[in-house]
């Protein structure tokens, strides 16, 4: 079956056009959307070719009490304030208390935490501040 | 032929997604089809124009629509879609099916769901059977404005805290010591360092201002 290339070029324009269009449908460029009190850590991770990491405060403090965390194993109320490297995790410091394949799954997966749109800078997501810290202009939510 | 198996079938896939027919009566006898471009511009135009975010004159136009909160990670505009890890997280309302409702932040109500025992989070790193020094202890705050006066329960936060958490350095333990202003917990300090970030937003007012005042602007009000 021999076909005109043209047609063939035709057809795969189309369908890109197509599934742009559909892309555009299911991802629509609405911003603040993320879960309340996710924590965006963008210290290190964009320098060294990594996304930033996310750390979802919903799904940890259904397992743990704040105390935990914010007591005992150290960490500041301030997001992107504690300087956590992944050799501190590594030595059993900060994450890597739990992540360490005992209590938690270990550091090896990498893109479970690392799993932030790259350039998204250190935040608390859908924090009051970072809702009044934004012009309404810019929809609210880019930062 | 086997190279254009898959064109074939993206293309014959998205017209059935958009009901062109003639599209597909084309394709299958596999003439060339100049009525196409034509044909995918009517459809294009819809599908956009369907988007939410493209009406500009929608009704509460900055507040998130009811299908917008807890997204999974995939669509939640923070989490990479192309990262294997993403995938692979679990999706928020997967987790709070069972969990007490609240109107503001996770929507959520954290502390009801704890006293509920609908969550169990443990008080020790490795312990499941540490329990918490509960200390019952409410603090009453007089506001100057006409708001009712603030009641804080030491209970429902020492159930997730630890004193140290909060005192000396947020809040020194004296009474009259600290300065508190709306302002201040809005700016993240003070109450706002968890109250705004991961506790209940400044939004439900009622929750810390609870009790009327004796005075006579409560009485004015009433």
């Amino acid at each position: 079956m021999k076909q005109v290339p043209w047609v063939t070029r035709v057809r795969r324009g189309l369908t890109a056009l197509l599934f742009a269009v559909v892309a555009i449908t299911l991802w629509t460029p609405s911003d603040s959307r993320a879960e309340y009190g996710d924590i965006v850590i963008n210290n290190y991770a964009d320098a060294a070719g990594m996304r930033p990491a996310i750390f979802p405060h919903w799904f940890h403090r259904i397992r743990f009490r704040c105390k935990v965390c914010h007591a005992d194993l150290g960490f500041q109320f301030k997001a992107g304030g504690n300087e956590i490297t992944m050799l501190k995790i590594i030595d059993g410091q900060f994450c890597g208390a739990c992540h360490n394949g005992e209590v938690a799954w270990s550091v090896e997966n990498c893109d479970l935490c690392h799993s932030g749109k790259p350039n998204t800078p250190t935040q608390v997501h859908e924090s009051t501040i970072q809702k009044l810290a934004v012009p309404v202009g810019q929809g609210g939510s880019k930062k | 032929m086997t190279r254009r198996i898959p064109t074939l079938l993206l293309t014959v896939f998205a017209a059935t997604l958009f009901g062109s027919a003639p599209v597909i009566a084309q394709d299958a006898k596999g003439k060339p089809a100049p009525a196409a471009p034509a044909a995918a511009a009517p459809a294009a135009a819809p599908a956009a124009a369907a988007a939410p975010a493209t009406d500009v004159n929608r009704f509460n136009r900055l507040l998130k629509p009811a299908n917008q909160r807890n997204l999974p990670p995939m669509q939640d505009g923070i989490h990479d879609p192309g990262s294997e890890g993403t995938a692979a997280l679990m999706p928020p309302l997967s987790a709070f099916e069972t969990l007490p409702r609240s109107n503001a932040g996770n929507r959520v109500n954290w502390v009801k769901a704890l006293e509920d025992r609908a969550i169990n989070p443990r008080w020790d790193r490795v312990d499941a059977n540490a329990a918490p020094v509960v200390m019952d202890l409410n603090i009453v705050r007089e506001v100057k404005g006409s708001m009712p006066d603030v009641v804080y329960p030491h209970k429902q936060h020492t159930e997730w805290l630890d004193c140290s958490n909060c005192h000396p350095a947020i809040f020194i333990p004296q009474k009259g010591a600290n300065q508190i202003s709306m302002a201040a917990i809005l700016l993240g300090q003070k109450c706002g360092v968890c109250h705004g970030k991961v506790a209940f937003p400044v939004s439900e007012c009622r929750l810390c201002h609870s009790k009327k005042k004796d005075g006579p602007v409560a009485r004015s009000g009433q």
